[in-house]
Parts: structure tokens; sequence; C-alpha cells
């Protein structure tokens, strides 16, 4: 089970940023070659990701690379050096159709067979950042058996939607939609970027909300909200102590060969013992809630 | 590869490194100044050699370097972007930089 609760957005071209962001381990990094570069660096940004991917700085975290459009002058060569470089996950910004997944999934295993990487080891991701995304959200995310999952992009899917970001109303479709979509094709589901940094509070009241309606986590701009965020994902005692118990339940339910779980006198299936299982992780990777 | 233009990469930032390529007669010489030369001034030239072989870049330039504490995988990236640009090549040959 892989744990995705905080992805770090790193600017593809700050080599301040890629040389320290590793110290605050979140769950997966994603260096950004589109919007975050300017024009004239896309070049020097991608050979900086390239070798960021080929050190071995980054190991132990999940590594995502977030490409150009594979439509402008600068996705196939972002695509070379992620692929090339080892990237864990390719993410795809702006992903408007099924097709535009199966022509990133194409291009990428050409790169896999001509640098000699294993064939499927590519994961992809699609961002989804539009009102077509949304609607054709699951056709996205069931178009690749490489997508690890998808994302709702805020910033501009509110322009598509001709509105501004507020009290998460305006994002209510969207994220309903797109985690239904992640949940029916069974892979992880991304919230978007909280980008009022100073505001603690506000950032805590929208991880709840999105814990609530089921998010894997939630993509950051910020180093400092790795911490709030794997907290507010972290179990409680109380949860951990329960699912400590439905997994020794089922333990001894398969030792004794018997086919029905019972805790305190009540029927367990296998969907609590899988939520046992997801609490109990999460308190492996960042303890109990504080 | 030849240099054939004066080109730039990099920051002046803490852990970066801003590297100036400019064409020149005879063979290749290599300016570093760092602020960890003492400690790290032969492994940045050493990174900086295995880039210019990489790369086919033996004489003819000029390369000056302000280190600002780059990590080896930052030298490299800022050192072929500079070069790649000096030598007015839009794409990278990533068989050469493995």
């Amino acid at each position: 089970m892989t744990l995705r609760r905080s992805m770090l957005f790193i600017p593809g071209s700050n080599a301040a940023m890629i040389s320290t962001a590793f110290v605050f381990k979140p769950d997966s990094v994603m260096f950004d070659l589109e919007d975050a570069v300017s024009l004239r660096e896309k070049d020097a940004a991608r050979l900086l990701v390239y070798h960021t991917l080929k050190s071995s700085l980054y190991d132990g975290i999940e590594r995502v690379v977030r490409i150009n459009p594979l439509s402008t002058p600068y996705g196939k060569d972002d695509l070379e050096a992620a692929v090339r470089g080892g990237a864990d996950v390719i993410r795809l910004p702006k992903t408007e159709t099924a097709d535009d997944v199966k022509e990133l999934e194409t291009c990428v295993e050409e790169l896999e067979r001509k640098c000699g990487r294993e064939v499927g080891s590519t994961l992809l991701m699609a961002a989804i950042e539009s009102a077509s995304g949304v609607i054709n959200s699951v056709a996205i995310a069931t178009a690749s058996k490489r997508l690890m999952g998808i994302a709702v992009a805020g910033f501009d899917y509110v322009v598509d939607m001709q509105t501004e970001r507020g009290d998460g109303s305006e994002l209510f479709y969207a994220r309903c939609a797109v985690l239904h979509a992640a949940r029916a094709a069974k892979i992880d589901a991304f919230d978007v970027v909280y980008s009022d940094i100073n505001n603690e509070e506000g950032f805590l009241k929208e991880v709840d909300v999105i814990k609530r309606l089921g998010f894997n986590g939630k993509s950051l701009i910020n180093p400092r909200q790795i911490e709030l965020l794997h907290n507010a994902y972290a179990p409680t005692q109380e949860d951990v102590d329960y699912a400590n118990r439905v997994v020794a339940a089922a333990e001894k339910a398969e030792t004794e060969g018997l086919g029905v779980i019972a805790l305190n006198g009540k029927m367990i299936d296998a969907p609590i013992v899988d939520s046992a299982k997801r609490v109990l992780s999460r308190a492996q990777a960042s303890g109990v809630r504080r | 590869m030849q240099i054939i233009q004066e080109a730039l990469a990099g920051t002046l930032e803490s852990s970066d490194l801003f590297v100036r390529v400019s064409p020149s007669e005879g063979p290749l010489e290599l300016i570093l100044n760092s602020e960890v030369q003492h400690q790290f001034g032969d492994q940045i030239r050493k990174v900086a050699q295995e880039t210019f072989a990489k790369l086919g870049v033996s004489e003819g330039a000029t390369v000056i370097i302000e280190d600002k504490g780059a990590l080896d995988c930052v030298i490299e990236a800022r050192l072929e972007a500079a070069l790649l640009r000096a030598a007015g090549d839009k794409s990278v040959e990533w068989e050469t930089l493995s």
C-alpha cells in the first residue's frame, strides 16, 4: 500500500529547493517543468530534473515529473528527460480526454524501449483542470493501466468555470466527480493546492473536507504544509487500537480456517479489514494524531 | 561540440551554480570561484572535467563557474545547459549524458 498523502511541488528550475526539499519527507515530490518554469529556462530545468532523478537525493520518496502538454514544443523533450532520468510517475497537465492519456502512454512506452527501462515501469497520473476534463474523468481514469491516480487542479479549473477560488463550493462538483472516477477505476485521487500558505487554519479546514470526501492526499506548494497534512491524515489512538483488534481477529480467523471474522460478537467483512490495514499503514508512516 | 557563442546558465542563489561559457582560442580554460573551494574545489573540477568529456568540449572555450554550494547533480545540469546553449544546440543527445 503506497501512501500518497502529500505531493510537494518543486519548480524544476529551482536548484535550492531541489537540493533541500527531501528533508521534509513528503510522500511524493513533483518536479515541475510546466507552469513553474519560464519559457527561457525550460532547457535548463529539464537537465536539472534529469540529473536530480539520476542522483540518490530522493531515494525513498516517490518522484513525479509534471511535463508540459505533449501538444507544446516542450512536452516530448520533458518526457524524454523524465523517463530517461528514472521518474516514478509522469504527471500530465490539462488532461481533457482519454486519448490524451493514451497518447502519453504510447510515448512513454516508446521511450522505455529506447532507453532500456522495463516497459510499464513508468506510472502516469492525469491532472484534470477544465470542465471537459471533469466530464470525461471516468474515461480518463480508466484509459491506462499505468495510471496510479488523477488530480483536480484548481487554478485553471476555476478560470474555465468562470469563477474564482473561495470557500471550496466552487470545486464541489469537480472534487466529487474526479474522486468518484478515481474510486471506480481503483486508483488514487489528489486534491488541489492550498495557496494561502500563512493560513494554517484555512488549510486544515480544507484538509478535513477532502479527507472526509475520501481523497488520498493533496498537492502542496510549501514544505510547511507537509507535517500539518500528515498529522491530519494520521489516525487517532482509538482508531489504531480498533484497527489492531480487527487485523488480529482477521488473522485468527485465517489461522483457524474460519470463513467468518468476528470481533466482540459482530461480523467483520473484508472492506473493514482493508480499512483497518490502511489505518495501521498511516499510523506507521506518521504516528498517531497529536 | 564547438562553442560558437557566449552563454549563461544557473543563478547566484545558494545551492546553485552560475556558469558563463565564451568562445576562445586555444585549449579549454576553466576558472572556478567557489565559497567551498577549499573543501570541494577538487570535486567540482572533477565533475566539470567529466561533463566536458561527455559533451566533447576540449578546446576553444573559457568556462567560468561561480559556485554557491551546488550539489553534483546541479553542477552537471548547469554546466550542460550553458555548454549546449553556447554551442547553439537546442536538442539534447540524451545517450551522451547518461
